[in-house]
């Protein structure tokens, strides 16, 4: 009776589905979500205040405007939060799935248990965070000196290298919870640090920082280099502004490093039982 | 016990054997010590058996049932379940099996009955049609009507548990891997969740293989048992002959109203307890058939009443182990 052929739904046709019914269970205390989706938009954008009120005092840091600035800013926060609407399954993984056994109930799902924890939840409370990234994008834009027509093209490009960055990050911290059951809270520095250091430019870091956001963790690549392609604006520390069309693509490429680490590390857990 | 796999056979394990490797006082750079969890364990379930798996705390079960449930791979040894090696193809695996952990759930808390049922559908590619007969099927046979549209945080244990029952089954696998299914149950519930295991396996052919601490659901359900402890197979007979090699005793119990006489009592039988008003005599039917040892006893003076019984089964299991120092 199993023989019979099947009509399986494809990856991203099961994904849709599951995101659905997330949706579904998200809604279903409908007063809850847009309280936490108000408080995330108003708590993220104070912050930026913070950043505004400087420069308003200053005119200008170390050469930089408030309009590059806000870029940087709002890039780096829409690029964190679809990362964190996607990624949730991820960020929980240690305290819902490891501790708690139900990762054994996913494997016997006959289905990636990447595409499986992708579809744990859609997260909508991060619309907060990404709302007010993309209007201080916006106000970057309006008040950034040289605003090129590429800037069209290469910020989403850079948004969802971000994302894939950020996604990636999300990915390994749950590889590692198969070490340490509850996840390192230091791999927050990589999810909120990240954030915080990507929305100031790349000289306002000592060499040591700067070299960890652009080899270790592409941040520079996805947002501050597109950043500086997209507003014109040459590279104090003299890399060509054409390296900001293309850099984006290593936010991908550490996605793909750490979905090879998760793989590895999921066939650990299986010898291990672990 | 090493016999080759045959096509009838749903399951074969052979010589399998599992290994933990654990770390000495929890730190990074601590000795490792190796836990043998199966120490070499072979059987074959039949296709449409019910096999009751048991043993006490410890003794390997839950190793068993997560290899052959391909979530965890074995030191060595073989395994095929339906044709398959578990752990070598996952998903081609788990899309044929049906598993229900009793203390795990594998709905969605924030969905419905029917919402998950659907969620599930997709993910193991059940066709439409097929979906609804199969849902319809079992909504009837685990009495799903009510609670079809209630969120699954919202329903009773016993409730839970026959949507997980349905929901193990929806995508008609042939094997029904069922761990601790009526823990926590009441009594209808537990009933109702035995019944229909059985209706199950005789009317569709599903191979059970269960694990239980409810020596009842083995009763109820099982036609052979296979009993584990230390990592090694104690035992692999049907329930009644487990009961006559392990326990074969009967008790007989006399009511007296005054104290009871002293007695001697013939060959295989003897006195276990005496109380103000009444004995215990354990006896083995082998040796002093019941109604021998009735008629022996049938005239002591002050007798009240007397009642003969056979050992429960959490006796015969207890023993087991005892004997087994499991």
């Amino acid at each position: 009776m199993t023989q019979s052929p099947s009509r399986t739904l494809s990856g991203p046709g099961l994904y849709r589905r599951m995101a659905g019914a997330s949706i579904v269970a998200q809604l279903r205390y409908p007063g809850t979500f847009v309280i936490q989706a108000i408080g995330n938009f108003v708590t993220t954008l104070l912050s930026f205040f913070g950043i505004w009120s400087l420069f308003h005092r200053f005119g200008s840091i170390a050469g930089w405007d408030i309009g590059t600035v806000a870029v940087l800013y709002g890039l780096v926060n829409v690029a964190f939060a679809v990362a964190e609407t996607l990624g949730r399954g991820f960020e929980v993984f240690g305290g819902e799935y490891v501790r708690t056994g139900s990762f054994d109930r996913l494997l016997l799902r006959p289905r990636s248990t990447l595409l499986l924890l992708l579809g744990h939840e859609l997260r909508l409370r991060p619309i907060g965070r990404f709302l007010q990234g993309l209007f201080v994008l916006a106000a970057g834009l309006w008040l950034a000196p040289h605003v090129q027509w590429s800037a069209a093209l290469v910020l989403p490009w850079a948004i969802a290298g971000g994302a894939a960055m950020f996604l990636g990050v999300l990915i390994g911290q749950a590889a590692l919870c198969f070490i340490t059951v509850e996840g390192l809270e230091v791999v927050n520095v990589l999810t909120y640090g990240g954030v915080e250091a990507g929305q100031y430019p790349l000289t306002m870091f000592g060499r040591w920082l700067r070299r960890f956001i652009t080899f270790v963790l592409p941040l520079a690549a996805v947002c501050y280099y597109p950043t500086l392609f997209s507003l014109a604006h040459p590279d104090p520390l003299g890399m060509p502004t054409w390296v900001g069309a293309l850099s984006p693509a290593a936010g991908f490429a550490f996605l793909g490093v750490m979905i090879l680490a998760w793989n590895r590390a999921v066939a650990g857990y299986v010898s291990s039982g672990s | 016990m090493q016999t080759p796999p045959s096509p009838s056979d749903a399951i074969t394990v052979s010589n399998l054997r599992k290994t933990y490797r654990i770390r000495e006082g929890g730190s990074w750079r601590g000795k490792t010590r190796d836990i043998v969890a199966l120490d070499g364990i072979s059987f074959a379930v039949p296709k449409g058996q019910i096999a009751g798996f048991i043993g006490p705390n410890g003794a390997g079960k839950s190793t068993a049932i997560k290899i052959l449930s391909g979530i965890l791979r074995p030191t060595s040894g073989e395994v095929q379940v339906n044709g398959l090696v578990p752990w070598t193809n996952r998903i081609a695996h788990v899309a044929r099996i049906g598993v229900v952990f009793g203390q795990r759930t594998q709905l969605w808390w924030d969905l419905s009955v029917a919402e998950g049922l659907a969620l599930l559908r997709d993910i193991y590619g059940v066709e439409p049609e097929r979906f609804i007969r199969n849902r319809a099927r079992l909504a009837d046979a685990l009495d799903l009507g009510g609670i079809m549209d209630q969120s699954v945080r919202q329903l009773s244990l016993g409730q839970r548990m026959r949507a997980e029952i349905a929901a193990s089954l929806i995508h008609d696998p042939d094997i029904l891997i069922l761990d601790e299914p009526t823990i926590g149950l009441d009594a209808p519930s537990k009933l109702a969740v035995r019944a229909f295991v059985h209706e199950l396996c005789r009317d569709r052919g599903t191979t059970v293989l269960l694990t239980t601490h409810d020596m009842h659901d083995i009763e109820a359900l099982a036609e052979r048992v296979i009993v584990i402890g230390h990592g090694r197979i104690l035992a692999d007979s049907p329930f009644e002959d487990l009961r006559t090699t392990i326990l074969s005793e009967r008790i007989l119990e006399l009511d007296f109203h005054d104290t009871p006489p002293e007695l001697t009592l013939p060959a295989g039988a003897s006195e276990t307890a005496r109380e103000p008003h009444s004995l215990t005599i354990t006896f083995d039917p082998r040796q002093i058939p019941a109604p021998a040892l009735v008629a022996h006893v049938g005239h002591l003076p002050g007798l009240d009443d007397l009642r003969i019984s056979r050992p429960s089964i959490d006796e015969i299991i207890t023993r087991f182990y005892a004997d087994h120092a499991a």
